[in-house]
């Protein structure tokens, strides 16, 4: 059973610009069969959403008219297809879920009223029957209590329930293609693993192809029959989900693998692809990974790779595949040395640097002409731990677990803030005014979004300099300026880059320079607020060397926020998990990754896609999404969602049971559960 | 690189050389024409708009986050179009704000060197002659050579006739029929020849800087513009230009020997009234919005920043301020102030200060009751900011709250101001003419168009009809709004940021 329900064959898009036209996808090629799931894996930039709308032709404007190659679907060759055709086609054979379900969805009408659009679209049912298979959709996507929720609004909905109803609407239609853009990219680890059985559920049972964009090499190894792998408007290599993880050939691909954080990698430097994804609106003369790559050759600049079709279904667009090519290939260079990190020289024994004793924060929910609070948000309720100096802490969750407003709580970025924070033996919530902001000077933050961090207005050696202004660092101009110099070359740019302005940085380089930001006052605590999330495996796994190598240089301390076990396997030394405002389980990274106690801990460690193929692992699914923190649960605030839960459970919150080094707040392993 | 002093290059000393040279050129005229400089209070506030803008643009090119968009407008065609014909409207009204006093009738034979005229002058009404102090009995057609409306004419043989009578001022030595014809196209051939030779001459002088500058020959460079070539559109600038230069060439060669918008009730020149009523426009589109930013910016911020009863304070003023009609506030204001003036009669030596008062009131009153828009922007940009990473991280450094508005949030939100204070700009000259058709405008002695129109009423209404001072005060202003509003367009494209291209 091996029909090609798709066929693209050297597709081709491109805007046009003052320098003539710019293709943003060059000679792609691909065919998926009915029933399987064709992934295409890239960073951002690399053509993978592009495709996607290249084949519904849902382009942006100025793609109008720009498009050449062909697009086969069922025999149909879909780009020369009149527009009133291809209105047809979509939705009913082809459908498309996005990677953002707060934005697909129609905010002013309810879901049944956008199932039934479509089914009014593409069927001839109407009225109470189109009713009732919008219901059976809806149920089929997995989401409870359907009846109900047709008359709902998309507010009244998660974002895990917002991607079923879009997943409902993409089944309305009955399609043979499915194409999923990154459809779990938004959501948390656990909804992650939910959507994503429901997907390859659906699959077999609607028996059509699905075609899925995504950067994560782990939902890759989930879902994948078959991989591309693209690179700046190109596929480079193409194979069975087996080969591709066993034996990678392109050097892209196997550098993607090395890049990865895993705790296997502890210690040693990851390996990481140098630059940055090259811009399309140049010329390229030979290969397009050739200027990244560690087995380029002269030959590599001058002659573009032609795609070299290898067994058992591969391919491979590089030299070294190419048999008039690879004899002139120098030998692969050895294997880089794993640089070992030094354990941080000087610090300065275990002193616990910042403590945090029952910090709480409760956002008041103000209603009425007066303002009087009518409820509050338990943000944080009640968390505890210490970070030593020249160590790192991971603070895990999901979306919405209080891990990041912890994070601004301790720098007293917020003011109703309870509990104790204790900074090198001072209270911090008890300085107000000048004296905090002398304090300032020793803990700092990296944020997230390193497009959102800097001011978009000010000279990158201003943003750096304005700590220094602020706390009076380096008075003298010209010392100053010097500083600025060597910080920016620490953190791996060059000094020219002072007078240039944040928008000419790419995203790595962004927040490389956040970092010479917050090393400019010389903290000895930073918190690094989800640094690498908003980057691709390779950038990332540049600033994750940076992190560590500056940990070991200045004895730093870092509370690290994220949602990425493997970065917290390689980089943390404790871990602390928090669900729904609280601390659950505390503890050495090695014994919480390894063994679990926390039933939440069981579930988020086992819901993170892993590359391992052996391992056939059992994935604890979690139902429902995490309660509202307006509203917690009585008792024990997992036990909505446990599969452990007994009594005591829903009356109580349990006490901390310790193990050796960690904690767990759990009843089932509470010696003496509650007197009920 | 030579180090200088202060910042003081060569360069900056030939800017500053060059700004120099009117203020050297007007002092130098009031010295040997023995005038009387008079300072009204617009007039020096214009001078502050102009210092100002020009500080922002030489300020702007350093910056990249406005140098990006200034570029963009530069590039633009419409918008270059646009600024040429805003240009011509801007040195008129300029000309217009120098004002003196001319020493009086029979003062220099009688060697009195401090009596003066008591009608104030500007350097346009010096430019345009004396053409603006002959007046002709009542209406006259455009380009008429005689009256309106007939009167009673005692002929030499002593019968008493009614005829039109010819213009004292208009067509002098011209006789009707077609020698007035031929006289008139010959004025409009000449101007427009002359408006010809002015424009090739303004082109030579800028195709040789052009050249110097792209230090290319002049020849290749004038094949380059004439083609359309290069990032500004040059050539679309120089048609503009060569059109008004006609337009002003044929004008004023018309003007010299006719009453080319005729004449009005009293027989004053409708062209002389309409020229004139340009200052009063501008100043009404510029200076309430000078008067309206620094509220505006200022409350936005704060409230925006600081929240709790600040925002609390201003948001009430704000709201209180919005909800009181405006033509209200200032009728109540225009009122009192008359009131004022009556009082102090001493305070006021000369009709044109009286007046000038009055046209700066009525720009207080209006930027006073047009600032809640743009402070609601801003608090709400403002708010908006403050969510940003990079706030949260100047504040993790500690940095002074008034730092932090002045470094982070006012560069931020200055797109919004300049936005604004385009779009605003059409909307006020409109405004004007609204108010004074009203009423409670500027004062019935100030030249505006909504004077005229207000004027028009009457002549509209009357048989047979005055139609010229109507459509005058039209063309005028149509010109002036659709320049403006085709201008403000572009910057409000070039500014926004959700039209960003790559």
């Amino acid at each position: 059973m091996s029909e090609i329900v798709l066929s693209v064959n050297e597709l081709r898009t491109w805007y046009d610009s003052a320098r003539g036209p710019v293709p943003v996808l060059d000679g792609v090629s691909f065919d998926v069969q009915r029933g399987e799931t064709f992934v295409l894996l890239g960073e951002s930039g690399c053509g993978k959403s592009m495709t996607a709308l290249s084949i519904m032709r849902l382009l942006p404007t100025q793609f109008q008219n720009n498009i050449s190659g062909s697009v086969n679907f069922d025999g149909i060759d879909l780009l020369r297809l009149p527009e009133v055709a291809m209105r047809r086609m979509r939705g009913r054979r082809i459908a498309m879920i996005f990677q953002e379900p707060m934005t697909s969805l129609n905010p002013v009408l309810t879901v049944g009223a956008q199932i039934m659009e479509v089914l009014v679209q593409h069927s001839s049912l109407r009225g109470a029957s189109a009713r009732a298979e919008a219901v059976r959709l809806l149920d089929a996507a997995g989401l409870p209590a359907a009846q109900q929720r047709l008359d709902e609004y998309p507010h009244q909905l998660s974002g895990g329930m917002k991607q079923r109803v879009m997943i409902a609407i993409a089944l309305a239609g009955k399609p043979d293609l499915l194409i999923a853009d990154e459809p779990t990219t938004a959501l948390d680890v656990t909804i992650q693993a939910q959507v994503l059985d429901l997907l390859k559920s659906l699959q077999k049972d609607f028996g059509m192809a699905m075609l899925m964009i995504t950067h994560d090499l782990g939902v890759v190894a989930q879902m994948a029959d078959h991989v591309a792998v693209m690179y700046a408007g190109e596929v480079v290599e193409q194979a069975a989900r087996a080969d591709f993880f066993k034996s990678p050939q392109h050097p892209y691909s196997q550098r993607l693998f090395e890049a990865l954080p895993a705790l296997g990698k502890r210690g040693r430097e990851l390996s990481v692809i140098p630059g940055t994804v090259p811009l399309l609106d140049q010329a390229f003369n030979g290969c397009r990974f050739a200027p990244r790559c560690h087995r380029a050759w002269e030959a590599c600049e001058q002659h573009a790779p032609a795609w070299v079709t290898l067994p058992a279904g591969r391919g491979l667009r590089c030299l070294l595949a190419d048999n008039t090519w690879s004899a002139h290939a120098p030998a692969a260079p050895p294997a880089p040395p794993v640089v070992v990190h030094d354990a941080p020289t000087h610090t300065s024994g275990d002193a616990d640097l910042l403590v945090v004793r029952e910090l709480k924060v409760h956002f008041p929910i103000l209603k009425g002409l007066l303002k009087r609070a009518a409820g509050y948000v338990y943000a944080v309720d009640g968390v505890s731990f210490s970070i030593a100096s020249g160590k790192t802490l991971a603070l895990v969750g999901e979306s919405g677990c209080g891990k990041t407003t912890v994070g601004k709580a301790i720098l007293q970025l917020l003011s109703p803030v309870q509990g104790q924070v204790n900074f090198a033996g001072i209270a911090l919530n008890g300085l107000r005014g000048e004296s905090l902001r002398k304090r300032r000077r020793e803990f700092q933050i990296i944020f997230q979004d390193p497009f959102s961090s800097m001011n978009p207005r000010m000279m990158v050696g201003d943003i750096i300099a304005e700590g220094m202004r602020a706390q009076g660092v380096e008075k003298d101009q010209q010392k100053r300026g010097a500083r600025i110099d060597q910080l920016l070359e620490h953190v791996g740019l060059r000094s020219d880059a002072k007078t240039r302005y944040p928008h000419e940085f790419s995203g790595g380089q962004r927040q490389r320079i956040c970092i010479a930001r917050a090393l400019a006052v010389e903290p000895k605590l930073i918190v690094c607020d989800e640094p690498t999330s908003a980057l691709d495996v390779s950038v990332q796994a540049q600033i994750l060397n940076l992190l560590k190598q500056l940990q070991g240089q200045h004895g730093l301390s870092y509370l690290f926020i994220t949602h990425n076990i493997s970065v917290v396997a390689y980089l943390a030394h404790e871990v602390a998990v928090m669900y729904l405002g609280r601390i659950v389980e505390h503890g050495p990274v090695e014994q919480i990754l390894s063994a679990p106690r926390h039933p939440y801990t069981q579930a988020l460690l086992s819901a993170v896609p892993t590359l391992d193929q052996d391992i056939k692992r059992v994935v604890l699914r979690l139902d429902g999404d995490p309660p509202s923190p307006i509203n917690p649960p009585q008792g024990c605030h997992f036990h909505l969602r446990c599969p452990h839960v007994h009594a005591p459970c829903r009356e109580r919150y349990p006490d901390a049971t310790t193990f050796g080094a960690s904690t767990v707040r759990c009843f089932l392993y509470n010696d003496a559960p509650a007197s009920a | 690189m030579t180090r200088w002093p202060l910042g003081i290059t060569p360069h900056n000393v030939t800017i500053a050389a060059w700004s120099l040279a009117p203020v050297a050129l007007y002092f130098s005229c009031v010295a040997f024409y023995h005038l009387k400089p008079v300072w009204l209070w617009t007039d020096f506030l214009v001078y502050v708009l102009i210092a100002s803008m020009t500080a922002f643009f030489v300020a702007a090119r350093r910056r990249a986050h406005l140098r990006e968009p200034l570029t963009r407008i530069i590039q633009n065609r419409t918008a270059m179009v646009c600024l040429v014909v805003l240009a011509a409207f801007t040195a008129i009204g300029v000309l217009d704000s120098v004002h003196f006093r001319q020493p009086a009738a029979g003062a220099a034979a009688a060697g009195q060197t401090d009596r003066y005229a008591p009608e104030v002058t500007s350097v346009l009404d010096a430019l345009m002659g004396p053409q603006h102090m002959q007046m002709e009995t009542t209406y006259s057609a455009p380009l008429s050579l005689v009256q309106y409306e007939k009167s009673t004419v005692e002929r030499a043989d002593g019968v008493h006739e009614r005829v039109f009578p010819r213009l004292k001022f208009a067509g002098v030595g011209v006789a009707a029929g077609d020698a007035h014809t031929r006289d008139i196209v010959r004025r409009v051939v000449v101007g427009a020849l002359s408006g010809l030779l002015a424009t090739a001459a303004v082109a030579a002088l800028f195709l040789a800087w052009y050249a110097y500058t792209q230090a290319s020959p002049v020849r290749a460079t004038f094949r380059r513009v004439l083609r359309g070539e290069g990032d500004v559109p040059w050539r679309a600038m120089w048609v503009t230009l060569l059109a008004l230069c006609m337009i002003v060439g044929v004008v004023v060669a018309l003007a010299d020997g006719y009453h080319v918008f005729g004449t009005d009730k009293v027989g004053k020149d409708v062209l002389y009234k309409s020229v004139k009523s340009i200052r009063t426009g501008l100043i009404i589109g510029t200076l309430t919005t000078l008067v309206m930013l620094p509220f505006a910016v200022l409350l936005g911020i704060l409230a925006g920043y600081l929240r709790g009863w600040v925002d609390d304070v201003i948001q009430y003023v704000y709201t209180t301020l919005s909800s009181i009609p405006g033509v209200l506030l200032i009728a109540a204001s225009v009122l009192m102030l008359q009131t004022y003036i009556h009082i102090h009669p001493e305070l006021f030596p000369t009709e044109a200060e009286r007046a000038d008062l009055r046209l700066l009131f009525l720009c207080i009153i209006l930027g006073i009751t047009s600032w809640t828009g743009l402070c609601r922007l801003i608090r709400g940009e403002t708010m908006k900011l403050c969510e940003a990473d990079f706030l949260l991280a100047a504040r993790g450094f500690g940095a002074h709250p008034l730092a932090i508005m002045l470094r982070h949030i006012l560069p931020n939100v200055m797109h919004i101001v300049l936005i604004s204070v385009v779009l605003d700009f059409s909307g006020l000259v409109l405004a004007e003419a609204v108010l004074s058709y009203v009423g409670v405008g500027v004062d019935p002695s100030t030249y505006s168009w909504g004077n005229m129109i207000n004027a028009a009423r009457l002549e509209m209404a009357r048989e047979p009809m005055v139609w010229w001072p109507l459509l005058s005060a039209f063309v005028f202003m149509f010109v002036l709004v659709l320049a403006a509003n085709l201008f403000a367009d572009v910057v409000r494209d070039a500014f926004d940021p959700r039209l960003k291209r790559r």
